[in-house]
This record gives C-alpha cells, sequence and structure tokens, in this order.
C-alpha cells in the first residue's frame, strides 16, 4: 500500500516506515517559537534545558508577531526575556518589524515543500499550503523541540478530498475555505490530515494556498495539504521531484468531494468559523469596522487586490478600515508600487507587519455590540473584542468597508469611482 | 503530584442548556487578555473565565475535581495555559467526548490526564457526582453507572507516569 503525503514526510524525517497511528519521533527543521508561548518555552529550557538547550541554532528561531511592538509591559517583559536568551545562545530573533512568523518561514524558504516546522502558532499547519508540514503546539512541546530536534506525533489519519468545477469570478481562496467550512463542520475532521484535489487547487496561487490551507485549524484538522502545483514549485525554484506527493495507491482513511463550481463569496457569522452562509443573506447588516491582514489573508495578493478595489473609493462614514501586512516584505512591496497611498487616500489605517486583529490589541479591539467584518480566521466570542465579528474575503471585506454594511464585491462594482 | 492510574473525585459537568457544552475553545478556557502571565500558580484563576456560565469556575472549583465536557474541547490556540490553569486549581483530569487536537498533546506533553470518551450521552453523568476513573482502561463511573472510551495511550500513559514530556525524557 502506499503513503500519503503526510506518511511520506514523516517517514522521511523518522527513519521509520510511517502509518497513520503509529507514534513516531520527528526530526525538526525549523523549530521556533513566537512572543505568545515564547517566554514559556525559554523558561522551560532555563528549568530543564541544562547546559546545551539547543539542538542547533540554524533551525532554531523566535518570530515575534502577535504583539508588536508590545502594548503592555507583560508582552514586553516576556519579548525582551526571549532576547536577552536569543542572545547568550545565539539564536535569530525576526522581532517586531517582521510581520507574522509563518509566512517569514515561506516567504524566506526556510519551509520548501517536504521540510517540517513546529511553534507556538497554532496556525503553523499553513505549511500545507506548500506541501510540507507544520504544527502548532504548547510551550512544553516546543522547548523539548528546541533542545532534542524532535518531537513525537501519532501519524494522523489522511482526508482526501476533491473540490470539483470552478468558484465563480470574483469568489476568493477564503470563500472556497468557508465552503470547507460549511460541509465540514469544526469538528468532522477532527485530528486528521487532509489533502485537497481538483482543478482549483491545480491552479491556486501561492497565496490562494496560504489562504486555503490556514482554516485548516478550524476545520479542526492536523493540517490541509496541497500538493505542490507548478505556481508553488516556481516560487520555491524546485522541481516536481524534489517535493512531496501521495503515491496513486496511497490509503485514505475518507474520500469526500465537495462541489465548488460556480460558488459565490461566503461568509461566517459569529459566533464560530463554521457559521457559514452566502454574503447576499446579510447584506441588511451595519458595519462599524473591517480588519484586512492575518496569517489568512495578509499576503501581497491580498493587500494588492483590497488596493486596487480601494482605489478612487472612500470608506463609508463611521467605519473603521485596519489594514494590517502580513510581513516586512510584504509592506515593503505595496510601498514601492504606491498601493498603500491607495489604501491609505480611501480612509484606511495601515500598521506595521504582524498578526494584526486577532491578538489583544496590535491595531484596536471591538466593543460590546460593535460589527466588524475580518478577513482573520476565528471570530470566536471575544477573541477580538466584544464585539461581533464576521469572516470573509478580501473582496467582501473591501465591499463592506465602503457601503457601510455587509456586501460582495458584486455590489462594490456599482459603487463609482 | 500523585500518578495513580485510577482517580477519584468530584465531577463538574459543562453544559450548554441540556447539552453536554461542545466547542469550548481556549479562548473560552483561557482568554488570551492572560496569556502574558508565565507563572503556572497565577493561571488558575483564569481558568473558564470566559465561557458562558461557568465565568465564576475558578473560586468554586476544588482541588480533586474532574471536568466533564463535550466534543472538541480545546479547540482554537495552541496556548499551553489552558491546560496549566486547571493543573494550578488542582483539578485532576479533562474528560471529554473529543478534544483539540493541539490541547490533547499539551495536556498529555505536562502529564495531565485527560481521557476521551467518544458518543457519551448527555445526562448519564450529573453535576457533582462522585466518580472513578479509571484511565488504565478508559472508564467513567459511579457506582452502577459506566461508560467506556479511549484507554490512555502508551505514549500518554508513559509521559504521564514520567510527571511530564522532559522527566520522561530524562528516563530515555
Amino acid at each position: 500500500m502506499g503513503r500519503t503525503i503526510v506518511e511520506k514526510i514523516m517517514s522521511s524525517h523518522s527513519g521509520d516506515d510511517c502509518r497513520a497511528g503509529d507514534v513516531a519521533w520527528i526530526e525538526i527543521d525549523n523549530r521556533t517559537a513566537r512572543d505568545f508561548a515564547g517566554a514559556s518555552v525559554v523558561g522551560n529550557l532555563e528549568k530543564y534545558g541544562g547546559d546545551s538547550p539547543i539542538d542547533d541554532k540554524q533551525k532554531t528561531f523566535f518570530t515575534f508577531d502577535c504583539n508588536v511592538p508590545a502594548n503592555t509591559i507583560p508582552y514586553a517583559n516576556n519579548q525582551h526575556r526571549i532576547r536577552l536568551f536569543a542572545r547568550k545562545y545565539d539564536l535569530k530573533v525576526f522581532d517586531v518589524d517582521a510581520g507574522i512568523g509563518s509566512h517569514i518561514v515561506i516567504e524566506d524558504k526556510f519551509g520548501k515543500p517536504g521540510t517540517t516546522t513546529v511553534g507556538t502558532d497554532s496556525h503553523l499547519n499553513i505549511m500545507g499550503s506548500v506541501g510540507a508540514f507544520g504544527q502548532g503546539m504548547g510551550d512544553v512541546d516546543i522547548a523539548y523541540a528546541f533542545k532534542t530536534g524532535n518531537v513525537w506525533f501519532e501519524v494522523p489519519h489522511t482526508v482526501k478530498v476533491t473540490l470539483e468545477g470552478i468558484p465563480a469570478q470574483g469568489t476568493e481562496a477564503k470563500d472556497v475555505a468557508l465552503a470547507m467550512l460549511r460541509r465540514f463542520n469544526n469538528h468532522e475532521l477532527l485530528g486528521k490530515a487532509v489533502e485537497f484535489y481538483g482543478p482549483w487547487v491545480e491552479k491556486a496561487t501561492i497565496e490562494d494556498c496560504i489562504t486555503f490551507s490556514s482554516l485548516a485549524t478550524e476545520m479542526g484538522a492536523i493540517i490541509g495539504m496541497i500538493p505542490p502545483n507548478d505556481n508553488v514549485l516556481g516560487f520555491f525554484d524546485i522541481s516536481r521531484e524534489e517535493a512531496v506527493y501521495a503515491d496513486s495507491d496511497a490509503e485514505y482513511s475518507e474520500e469526500y468531494i465537495l462541489d465548488i463550481n460556480g460558488l459565490e463569496p461566503l461568509i461566517a457569522a459569529p459566533p464560530s468559523p463554521s457559521n457559514v452562509s452566502p454574503v447576499s443573506e446579510h447584506s441588511d447588516v451595519k458595519v462599524d469596522g473591517v480588519f484586512i491582514g492575518s496569517c489568512t489573508n495578509g499576503t501581497y495578493q491580498d493587500l494588492k487586490y483590497a488596493a486596487e478595489l480601494l482605489k478612487g473609493r472612500k470608506v463609508a462614514p463611521g467605519v473603521m478600515l485596519k489594514v494590517v501586512p502580513a510581513t516586512r516584505e510584504t509592506w515593503s512591496r505595496l510601498l514601492d508600487e504606491g498601493l498603500l497611498k491607495d489604501i491609505f487616500n480611501a480612509g484606511g489605517i495601515i500598521s506595521n507587519a504582524g498578526c494584526g486583529g486577532c491578538a489583544s490589541g496590535q491595531i484596536g479591539m471591538t466593543g460590546e455590540k460593535e460589527i466588524q467584518v475580518s478577513t482573520s480566521n476565528r471570530n470566536f466570542k471575544g477573541k477580538q473584542g466584544r464585539g461581533n465579528t464576521y469572516l470573509a474575503g478580501i473582496g467582501t471585506a473591501v465591499a463592506s468597508a465602503v457601503l457601510g454594511r455587509i456586501a460582495s464585491v458584486h455590489e462594490l462594482k456599482e459603487v463609482r469611482t | 503530584m500523585t500518578r495513580d492510574m485510577i482517580l477519584r473525585g468530584r465531577l463538574w459537568v459543562l453544559k450548554s442548556g441540556e447539552n453536554l457544552f461542545s466547542d469550548i475553545d481556549t479562548d473560552m478556557i483561557y482568554h488570551n487578555a492572560h496569556l502574558a502571565v508565565t507563572e503556572i500558580e497565577k493561571m488558575g484563576q483564569f481558568a473558564l473565565g470566559n465561557l458562558d456560565g461557568y465565568k465564576d469556575f475558578a473560586v468554586k472549583a476544588q482541588p480533586g475535581d474532574i471536568i466533564l465536557t463535550g466534543d472538541n474541547f480545546g479547540s482554537g490556540s495552541s496556548r499551553q495555559h489552558a491546560v496549566d490553569c486547571f493543573a494550578a486549581l488542582g483539578v485532576q483530569a479533562v474528560i471529554a467526548r473529543s478534544f483539540g487536537a493541539i490541547y490533547k498533546r499539551n495536556a498529555i506533553n505536562s502529564g495531565f490526564p485527560i481521557m476521551e470518551l467518544p458518543g457519551l450521552p448527555d445526562n448519564l453523568f450529573e453535576q457533582f457526582d462522585e466518580v472513578e476513573l479509571d484511565l488504565e482502561k478508559g472508564v467513567l463511573s459511579k457506582g452502577e453507572k459506566s461508560f467506556n472510551g479511549n484507554p490512555m495511550s502508551k505514549v500518554a500513559r508513559d509521559i504521564y507516569l514520567a510527571g511530564g514530556l522532559f522527566q520522561y525524557a530524562e528516563q530515555m
């Protein structure tokens, strides 16, 4: 019997023939911690790490992305505790200017197809977007990975999902991910790896893949694996032979087909990412604020699209538009190409790179009864403040900001520039 | 902390209406406003502090209590705080129909006992039942009534008996 992508990656990183259900010690190529749990990782290493708490400093780094720059004393203390530890052991810190760690792992090409990455970010399974393995873990696990280079893992069963058809014009990767959440809820794929196939997946840009795979956590899945297509191979400048694909006779625990042909824009109403319905059913909801960014929708492609839609238009009176590029590199490209100016002129607030609206406070919180449309990935009660958050793609977010109510990108086209 | 394979204690049954509470995410268990806390003993006060109906849990919980919930407990972020806050209060174990994947790892690695009881009916056990939890066999019981779930996996058992992942590694 052949093997799935995750079985192959775990086999190559453990030296064993790993099959679903096996428990294996997996060697980790990129061992990371962010500013939130990073200080606890340091604490664990100081307590248990002995004289040599770092297995391989070339493979170990910190990424500050949650509370950047720190806006409370405790976070400032934690970040600086990490910096001092990193200096002592000569570890790289992607500091408060750098942006979202998971995106840096892809952008800087540490996380090539077939590699393994762990960190304290629960969306590190975003690495599935490039056919690599990634997993968010708590501070005990990560400290252990820093010290030994390995973590144990129960090899997950893999579910095969074929996305049939091509979505309608104006429908984005986010909408396709929301269609998955609508179909599978937030626990039907619990603990499973998922491999995605179909014509949309084969043509998706690397940014589309990132958006799509970032929602695997909300599906309850261990990881959403996209077999590297030509766009992803081109980004890493590698051949098909250097990436990892499933065998044709790989064993899947379940196989599903999801029809996305002609899919229209979707939105997840509070309080759950799986509470999904068409955007058109919410057109009477007045919007107070819009957040564009996060590891789900903060790429150059996402913000370029937002800027193009906003060019010559204005955010509706009384609506806040908060925009946070994922990384400093994204910021730089948007700046060079004049795209930030279009966002600014439309009335947007632009913050430094980072996680933005998902972490407490980088670009403000919502108040009670405040309605926010967000391009991020979580709308649980209390996650982004006291208000009510709707999750949607870039087109819906921009249209809602301009019209002051929930609207799809199709309605935006009726607004004259 | 004792490392018994049979635990006895008072059961907190977390419910939403008539049903076992499902999809309790890590922000409901331990809100992100308190993530800068790094000392475990200070985390107990925030346990379930953002869960409707249980915001006073930290005040009412007693050492030795056992928690019972529905599906997908601990979904959401990777924060270890969401496990450690219960340990800080002396809660002995968390039982659920199923757990979020990262939560499960975090509990296992810190040597905190968890038990999965897939298919557990909503009303078999009642609030403050004095129960027995057999980690080896995967059974929750009170007198005559009992429910069989998943026995602790070998990795989980080894790490639990060692007292945590690092302590386990020292034995390897």
